[in-house]
């Protein structure tokens, strides 16, 4: 199946430094405004145990996950504080007008 | 009901993976996404001040405590030293294991490294027991840190007083970790990346207690101890005093913290020793919340909580004769009224573990 773009939000649903939920065909995502106001998209779940991260903190480039504290650099994924060990999916993101968008395979 | 197997390796565990139990979804009191960021922000101040604070105690207490050696005069500086060592060292690992006390990531690690040792618990064995602890709070059988069991053993409870039972765990288990690493039950949550780690950090414990030792038989004094090591056991008594009423006397097996955790106000030094954790199930709730936001996390979600106990004494005076109970009936516990602005329990969620089991609330323990 090809890659497609799908809507996730409008640019002023999430405000900067911050992330919402985002719920597509049965999977679950986490879109990113920045702090430098670029916007990115990561799986939903922590990868240390079944937690949407929708209820954690941005801190920078890092979201802390709301159960356990594990960190994750929710640009590239990459697990930054324990107990998170895996990495965590990464999506490519574009804005368009005032859209944003999550490349979903 | 047969009697609960703590074991991480028994069939209770076993059990609540089986039954979904295990890594459940907890219920959450709703507070508004901006509130709640606003509660989880982070900040170094309130933890460098209360560190400075800490640390500066400790020092001139144990500098007393050193200069009036032999005489009486010694023993109240040795007493505030050791809760400052053997308690406050409890919340300061807790609270820094969590990463929220200071915004700084190195001030968090330094404290809590120096926390753990104080505490003797290994540090990087205990940062994935907490985890386990706050994805099964008192899930029997998932939980490493059930503080009491049913049926309670009163006499490790008083012993624990002293630090005595987790000081004869300590060392064996220092020594273990130092030539082979976690143990069976340990490697069940610790992963094995870290499991080197764990190795290496009890090396470390045992160079500085085998320099203690050194340093004791050289002065041929227990000095060098009453500083390193032996405050675990005469200070230990207040984060035992504070910490057995998180859950003690509460219910098992639910996935509602409001159900086995209690908030209990209490004295602004039993606060700073206890860095605001008697907000307990406020902390549960909402681990991301720093220990200074605390009190402003409670005044937000009250409405939804069981009332706290009004203090320390009072505390006790709900969870003794529950625990005193639940020595002839395992099931007892106490379920705590919700105020009518709450959302209620799940009673439906929870029936295979509250269902038909004895229960009361505070003002209604059956008679022994």
């Amino acid at each position: 199946m090809m890659p497609q773009w799908i809507r996730a939000c409008a640019t002023d649903d999430i405000d900067q430094e911050d992330l919402i939920r985002f719920d597509h065909g049965g999977a679950t995502f986490a879109i990113y405004h920045s702090p430098d106001g670029a916007f990115f998209a990561t799986a939903g779940l922590c990868t240390h145990e079944n937690v949407h991260l929708c209820d954690g903190l941005v801190m920078g480039h890092l979201i802390e996950c709301p159960k356990h504290n594990g960190q994750f650099d929710y640009r590239t994924g990459e697990a930054k504080r324990a107990p998170v060990c895996v990495n965590l999916r990464t999506y490519p993101v574009r804005v368009d007008g005032s859209d944003v968008y999550i490349e979903l395979p | 009901m047969a009697r609960r197997d703590y074991g991480l390796l028994g069939p209770d565990g076993v059990r609540a993976v089986e039954t979904g139990l295990a890594a459940a979804e907890w219920y959450h009191t709703d507070v508004p996404r901006k509130v709640m960021k606003d509660l989880m922000q982070r900040s170094d101040q309130p933890a460098i001040r209360d560190t400075i604070l800490l640390y500066g105690c400790m020092i001139a207490f144990a500098a007393a405590g050193i200069a009036l050696w032999g005489t009486w005069w010694c023993v109240p500086f040795w007493l505030a030293y050791g809760v400052l060592y053997g308690s406050a060292s409890d919340s300061r690992w807790h609270e820094c294991g969590h990463g929220t006390a200071f915004k700084t990531p190195w001030m968090n690690n330094a404290v809590y490294e120096i926390a753990s040792f104080m505490i003797m618990r290994n540090s990087a064995t205990w940062r994935w027991s907490h985890a386990r602890h706050h994805t099964d709070t008192y899930i029997v059988g998932r939980d490493p840190e059930i503080a009491i069991m049913r049926p309670p053993a009163f006499i490790k409870l008083i012993g624990s007083f002293f630090g005595i039972p987790e000081v004869i765990d300590f060392f064996p288990r220092m020594i273990r970790n130092a030539l082979s690493g976690p143990t069976p039950e340990e490697r069940t949550f610790v992963p094995q990346s870290e499991w080197g780690k764990v190795q290496r950090v009890a090396i470390i414990y045992t160079a500085i207690y085998a320099a203690t030792l050194a340093a004791a038989i050289g002065m041929q004094s227990i000095l060098p101890f009453m500083v390193i090591g032996l405050p675990r056991i005469y200070g230990a008594w207040h984060h035992v005093m504070t910490g057995v009423l998180q859950h003690g006397g509460l219910a098992d097996n639910v996935t509602d913290h409001r159900l086995n955790s209690r908030t209990v106000y209490m004295n602004p030094i039993s606060r700073f020793i206890y860095w605001n954790m008697n907000y307990h199930v406020e902390h549960h709730m909402f681990p991301m919340v720093p220990y200074h936001a605390l009190p402003r996390l409670h005044e937000a979600i009250r409405h939804d909580l069981p009332a706290p106990n009004r203090s320390i004494a009072a505390a006790f005076a709900e969870m003794w004769p529950a625990l005193r109970r639940q020595l002839a009936y395992e099931e007892f516990f106490v379920k705590r009224a919700l105020p009518p602005t709450a959302k209620p329990y799940r009673e439906d969620f929870h029936r295979a573990a509250l269902g038909d089991m004895p229960t009361t609330t505070p003002d209604a323990i059956p008679a022994e």
